[in-house]
């Protein structure tokens, strides 16, 4: 249908009507707490006196002063290289098997495919705390069958809940949980390939390895932008898992990672203001790194179309 | 024809077992390949199985037998669990089940007609408000929650029902996907068709567009639906009382308290186990009406 031909049958309003409940939510629930956030972190309480009596906490203008002091706290700043080495270790390990699954799945002769791919998407449908407290049972020496296992065979019993294993133990549980459904959003677009580039390819020689280095994984390559954009907005709001694994060890403390110290100023010691600046620093740098790999991502793209590659 | 005849050709495809030499059933199975696959669905379904086989142990079997032994419990771990505090446990789930359910199915509606929208109609400020919802993608749910809870608090809605279940409804995923599958499965001629015919706007959409909607609304139901029940960070922030606590937030304090006292761990592994089993159930039911290839917005034309 051109859009010529298109004429308007009091259409006009239609779709401003249609789109009214999702713009009253999105003012109601996005826009306004994020311009209150905004308001709240360029303002702080000033205690006159000794801070008793009505009138004696008032808000006041705080300018940046709120961000420099939190893009100048330690404590924040250690919690980001811990999501920064989480995020090393996730990333690309979640993504790797997320590929590698769907390029199995994908291949011919495959046995049990619809079986492993539900069972390998599986824990997305499992909540984050659930899936944390139950590796954390596993990671639990005293009810862990690898402790089992280590004790009979007479094996050091490693920590994992303390130290660099602590990284491990926190990544794998992401990992566990998010491999499913990366591998599904890669293997979709691996099917959409044209089977006359395979066809193509395996009539001049090209072995399954070569098939998927070649020619799957290049083409496939938008959707594995879409499923690093999701992992690294992902990681950096980890919040669930090493909250939920908190009770578990003392290693864990109440600002692991950015997000929690967040939450602990806004709850814990109750300086929204300090919490409000903190969380929109996260939400700036969020949206920086990922429009900035989106960006890169771009380019590559276009480069690889200039040099005639696969694309 | 062409594609028959190659995939019969064994050189090429028998390359993999070959080159790894093992050889006995090539050109049947790829041994590889499936044993990738069988190792990652272990890996998936490792931590499944061990809460089925602890959540029948009682307390002492716990850690006394092997993890992987069942033990004898069962039936007094679910009577321990629902006797824990009155029967909160099951409060905790039918809290989930609302949120989920009722979230689930305002946030399809909403996804729905603004999908529909933004999929058939031009008009002015189009791709500006399709950005600006989707950009809501990116916002770290603290950045949201905190201002959301202060906000909730002024109106007096904080540690309500309605204080979890409002935010949850608008989801820029689900519009996002709503928008690609209406513009996949619901044809522009059939919507002139329908106002050739004097239809309303109103009408088109819920006769004509919306059932040819369906799958693709299965699928946003499916994701709000996890969403909603998988969601810690939000009733951790609103809730105080936790009588409307959901399972998430109910098993978290649950396991807070049993760090002190081992014996509430039984509790906490029969909890997280019947915690599973009714998104399993629903996994394993809705599988065969809808397709996980929705999940990633790829539909067939």
């Amino acid at each position: 249908m051109t859009s010529a031909r298109r004429r308007s049958y009091g259409v006009k309003g239609a779709p401003y009507a249609f789109l009214l409940p999702a713009t009253v939510l999105f003012a109601l629930f996005f826009a306004l707490p994020i311009g209150y956030a905004v308001w709240l972190s360029l303002h702080k309480v000033k205690v006159s006196g000794l801070g008793l009596g009505a009138g004696a906490r008032k808000e006041v203008w705080a300018g940046l002063e709120n961000y420099t002091d939190s893009l100048t706290d330690s404590e924040l700043l250690a919690g980001a290289l811990r999501v920064l080495g989480y995020g090393c270790i996730v990333v690309p390990v979640m993504l790797g098997l997320a590929l590698l699954f769907a390029l199995m799945l994908d291949s011919e002769k495959v046995r049990l495919a619809p079986f492993t791919r539900l069972a390998i998407f599986l824990p997305y449908a499992i909540p984050g705390v659930v899936a944390a407290l139950l590796w954390g049972f596993l990671y639990l020496p005293s009810v862990s069958p690898f402790y089992y296992v280590l004790d009979a065979l007479g094996l050091p019993q490693p920590d994992l809940l303390d130290g660099g294993p602590l990284y491990g133990a926190l990544s794998n549980i992401a990992i566990w949980g998010g491999t499913g459904f990366n591998m599904i959003v890669i293997y979709t677009s691996l099917r959409a390939i044209p089977a006359e580039v395979h066809e193509a390819a395996k009539l001049d020689g090209a072995t399954p390895l070569q098939t998927a280095l070649r020619i799957k994984i290049p083409m496939v390559a938008p959707s594995l932008v879409l499923t690093f954009f999701f992992s690294i907005i992902a990681t950096l709001q980890v919040f669930n898992e090493p909250t939920t694994l908190k009770p578990l060890t003392n290693s864990v403390s109440t600002t692991w990672s950015p997000l929690m110290k967040v939450y602990r100023d806004a709850f814990g010691t109750g300086d929204i203001y300090r919490a409000a600046a903190e969380a929109v620093i996260i939400a700036l740098a969020t949206l920086v790194l990922s429009f900035g790999f989106l960006r890169a991502a771009n380019r590559r793209n276009r480069q690889d179309a200039r040099q005639g590659g696969a694309r | 024809m062409t594609s028959l005849a190659v995939r019969k050709a064994p050189p090429a495809t028998g390359a993999t077992g070959a080159a790894r030499g093992r050889t006995p059933l090539r050109g049947r199975i790829a041994l590889v390949p499936t044993a990738v696959l069988l190792l990652g669905a272990l890996y998936c379904l490792l931590p499944v199985a061990w809460v089925v086989i602890a959540s029948t142990k009682s307390g002492s079997e716990l850690f006394s037998t092997f993890t992987f032994l069942p033990g004898t419990g069962f039936a007094d771990n679910i009577r321990d669990l629902g006797a824990y505090r009155d029967g909160i446990y099951w409060q905790w789930m039918g809290n989930s089940a609302l949120y989920a359910v009722l979230g689930a199915l305002l946030s399809t509606c909403v996804s729905a007609v603004s999908g529909f929208a933004l999929a058939t109609y031009r008009f002015r400020g189009r791709e500006t408000m399709f950005n600006i919802l989707l950009a809501g993608v990116l916002m770290p749910p603290i950045i949201l929650a905190i201002p959301q809870y202060l906000l909730l608090a002024q109106a007096d809605l904080t540690d309500s029902y309605w204080s979890v279940l409002l935010p949850q409804i608008l989801s820029p995923y689900g519009v996002y996907l709503s928008r690609i599958y209406a513009a996949a499965a619901v044809p522009g001629d059939v919507v002139e068709a329908g106002r050739m015919d004097g239809a309303g706007e109103w009408r088109i959409f819920t006769r004509i567009a919306l059932p040819m909607m369906v799958p693709g609304m299965v699928t946003v139901f499916l994701f709000q639906f996890v969403a909603i029940w998988n969601n810690f960070l939000l009733p951790y922030i609103m809730l105080s009382d936790d009588e409307r606590f959901p399972l998430t937030l109910g098993l978290f304090t649950l396991l807070e308290q049993g760090s002190n006292t081992p014996a509430l761990y039984t509790l906490v592994i029969t909890g997280a186990f019947l915690a599973v089993v009714p998104l399993v159930a629903l996994f394993l039911v809705v599988q065969r009406f809808w397709s996980l290839d929705l999940l990633s917005g790829a539909v067939k034309s």
